[in-house]
């Protein structure tokens, strides 16, 4: 066997791709050959380190020194510097925004954004090359299988997940044991198992990054529920936006199969399973199980009314096991190291770790891990770095377009599902979006609604109309035009369209609208009485003026489309608001920085 | 705008991948999806060939065809160009960033240009939060955009030629 003396982990997720780092991977191989190193130190394209914001990232071991917004130019240095000489390059080093840099920051495993975290989905993201099998089963890879094939019944691993009280981690929070027993009970020779990989929630990015990063744990536990369930094919409904996933799992599918651990007789226990990948095609509510179920079947992605619920009445009508990406990834682990393990993380009703995507307005963009029951301030403070630019922390949306948000008076609640819940708000597949005083509130929940109505699917009344007039009033509002009546009508219409809906999309659609009336209301009547955007962000109901301070240079006078500005020189000026078209071209003009938008 | 995408070597490699799923349960999906690459769109002659090939009725791949915002039923541009509109895109600020290409090439979201040239479309999260926010121009990614790169990206697909 080849053996290196160092490695050169380069991220090959999608955050740093699009930052340019196939190119830098490819840069590090010319580099070390050209200086004959290329026997020694091996260069591995892994997962997601999760720092996307310091994309494109490298991490040179044995050290662990992480190299952060790695450009061409810098691979040189690092070649002939560290790689050559052993001299680790410390300008180019990660600057750790939260703790004053010293030298023993050179290892990743000292940098703040990673202390916090425990690290057990993403184990072995940023860790192994996920394109090459051998490199997950010498993680312990498709151990679990084999114990679970060899040396348990389907009752043992149904009740080792119950004990371990994992929840279903797409949102709803299902006891994933108790969804398994079902399916295990339902009378039926043909069952499906199915992994849900339709991650839409816009602003949501773990099951992509586990897919990329660790592609087998999720064939190995669909493998697992599959002996659990009885079912003998298993399905991967994935989106079709996600390339460089579905291209990872395809080639883990097929390695699986070269190994016999996908196929006919695995292990020798006469056990059979085999997985196949169904592409989405840009439908948010195929995420929904029943709607899945459909799209995979090859109709529109409509739900369908529950009961029958899958593990009854699932793929072509037989009983069928669906879980989400997340899920599936901790099961193998479960099986090793056991339920009790598990449970030492978390909260006694939440228990293991949850992924979030953090993202808008937050320094370190990207994914953290941590133990369910974590606090807000935690995550956004110490882990998170915070709010760029000086800005306040207003609020942070948690499960996407069905979920809420909460404010910084929930800064020191403990995250975990009932908690969340009990706030309006929803764990959903664990999207965390963090919006500052520049964000209008009530144009947050327009944008999510107008998300909303793009992804109904039409079927039922409630969400098909409602949706489509809570947007409309939420439109009157962010143009001016609203009154206080509206913000009532649209409180009851967001209660009817909540209870009334058929599936989980329509039924918590309206919940940006009636958690951000629940804590910024006075956003909503300040529109609708004083017609003002306090964050300075719908536009129209925004007005362009001069301070004091204009020294009369007659620079925005001259720039003004519209002729609205006017004052003598070197006098102050002022805009005629009634002429005023709200363009912001005087803005910049001013050299004493005096016009504003308020 | 001609059809010349419709060309019988289009169809004969459709037919292909028809005959390739057609054991498959549940083959409507993978086959829509093939042809949508085939043909970069799925306007009525393709829906009546798979309907003809799958014994599918044709009222019922129509449906599903305009179900799904992957499948269109007439190609798009030379460069598609896709704007993420998705939570963490947004509040950095990507209506802007729309609003801005708008204005330079022209075309309203969800449309193609008379020349076929560009098509822009708002898209819905493409997983790169990190960098937001983000604009696709086919397979090239442009990361934590401001208003003021816009100009100069566009400018380099309207002199490709």
């Amino acid at each position: 066997m080849e053996y290196y003396r160092a490695h050169v982990l380069v991220c090959g997720g999608t955050g740093c791709s699009s930052s340019g780092s196939a190119t830098i991977e490819e840069m590090f191989k010319t580099a070390l050959a050209e200086k004959g190193l290329d026997k020694e130190v091996q260069v591995v394209r892994t997962g997601c380190f999760g720092l996307c914001e310091a994309g494109p990232i490298c991490i040179v071991y044995p050290e662990g020194s992480f190299y952060s917004h790695v450009k061409k130019e810098d691979v040189d240095r690092i070649v002939n510097e560290h790689l050559l000489k052993g001299r680790i390059v410390h300008d180019l080093l990660y600057v750790d925004k939260l703790e004053a840099h010293s030298d023993i920051e050179t290892s990743i495993t000292n940098v703040t954004f990673y202390k916090k975290q425990k690290r057990v989905v993403l184990k072995n993201c940023g860790v192994i090359n996920p394109e090459k099998i051998e490199e997950y089963i010498a993680f312990d890879g498709y151990q679990a299988l084999g114990k679970v094939l060899t040396q348990m019944t389907p009752e043992d691993v149904v009740n080792e997940v119950k004990k371990s009280g994992l929840r279903g981690r797409g949102g709803g929070g299902f006891p994933t044991g108790m969804k398994w027993e079902f399916a295990m009970k339902s009378q039926g020779d043909i069952k499906y198992v199915a992994c849900n990989a339709d991650e839409g929630d816009p602003g949501a990015f773990m099951d992509r990054s586990v897919l990329e990063g660790d592609p087998h744990a999720i064939i190995e536990a669909m493998a697992i529920a599959a002996y659990a369930t009885g079912a003998r094919k298993g399905y991967v409904y994935i989106r079709a936006e996600y390339p460089i996933a579905v291209k990872r799992l395809g080639i883990a599918i097929a390695q699986a199969k070269e190994y016999g651990l996908l196929g006919t007789d695995i292990f020798g226990t006469g056990f059979d399973f085999d997985v196949e990948i169904r592409l989405g095609a840009g439908a948010f509510v195929c995420g929904e199980e029943t709607a899945l179920i459909a799209s995979i079947e090859g109709e529109r992605g409509m739900p369908r009314p529950k009961p029958p619920f899958p593990a009854q009445k699932g793929i072509f009508g037989k009983p069928t096991v669906i879980n989400n990406v997340e899920t599936y990834s901790v099961i193998p682990q479960i099986i090793l190291k056991g339920a009790d393990w598990f449970r030492s993380f978390g909260t006694e009703k939440s228990p293991g770790t949850k992924v979030f995507a953090l993202g808008g307005k937050i320094n370190n963009t990207g994914l953290v891990e941590i133990p369910m029951g974590t606090t807000l301030r935690e995550v956004i403070y110490d882990i998170g770095g915070g709010i760029p630019n000086g800005h306040e922390f207003k609020a942070v949306q948690t499960g996407g377009p069905s979920g809420g948000c909460l404010t910084k008076d929930h800064l020191d609640t403990p995250i975990d599902f009932d908690t969340l819940t009990a706030l309006g708000s929803m764990m959903g597949s664990g999207g965390m979006i963090v919006v500052d005083d520049t964000n209008c509130m009530v144009d947050f929940a327009r944008f999510f609604l107008d998300f909303t109505v793009d992804e109904s699917c039409g079927k039922c009344v409630p969400c098909r109309e409602g949706t489509k007039r809570m947007l409309e009033i939420l439109e009157k509002i962010t143009s001016g035009k609203g009154t206080l009546e509206d913000i009532d009508k649209l409180e009851s219409l967001a209660h009817s369209v909540k209870d009334s809906a058929l599936c989980g999309l329509g039924q918590t659609a309206p919940n940006p609208v009636l958690s951000t009336l629940r804590y910024f209301r006075d956003e909503y009547i300040a529109h609708v009485t004083d017609k003002k955007c306090p964050a300075g962000m719908c536009k129209d109901l925004l007005s362009v003026v001069i301070l004091d301070g204009c020294i009369g240079c007659t620079a925005c006078a001259r720039v003004c489309p519209v002729g609205a500005i006017s004052g003598e020189v070197k006098k102050q000026h002022v805009i005629d608001q009634t002429k005023c078209i709200k363009c912001g071209a005087c803005i910049p003009k001013c050299p004493k920085q005096v016009i504003v938008k308020q | 705008m001609t059809k010349s995408y419709l060309s019988e070597e289009n169809f004969a490699t459709l037919h292909k991948a028809i005959d390739a799923y057609k054991d498959t349960q549940g083959p409507l999906m993978p086959v829509l999806h093939e042809a949508q690459h085939i043909f970069g769109a799925i306007p009525i002659e393709v829906q009546k060939v798979i309907s003809e090939r799958l014994n599918v009725p044709l009222a019922e791949i129509y449906g599903v065809v305009t179900f799904y915002s992957q499948f269109t039923l007439e190609p798009t541009g030379e460069f598609l160009i896709s704007v993420c509109l998705g939570t963490a895109c947004y509040v950095r600020g990507s209506q802007q960033i729309i609003e801005k290409v708008t204005e330079l090439i022209g075309v309203d979201v969800g449309k193609t240009s008379t020349d076929g040239k560009f098509s822009l479309q708002a898209t819905r999260c493409i997983g790169a939060c990190g960098l937001a926010p983000v604009m696709t121009v086919n397979d090239d990614v442009y990361g934590r955009l401001t208003v003021a790169e816009v100009p100069g990206i566009v400018k380099k697909y309207q002199e490709t030629h």
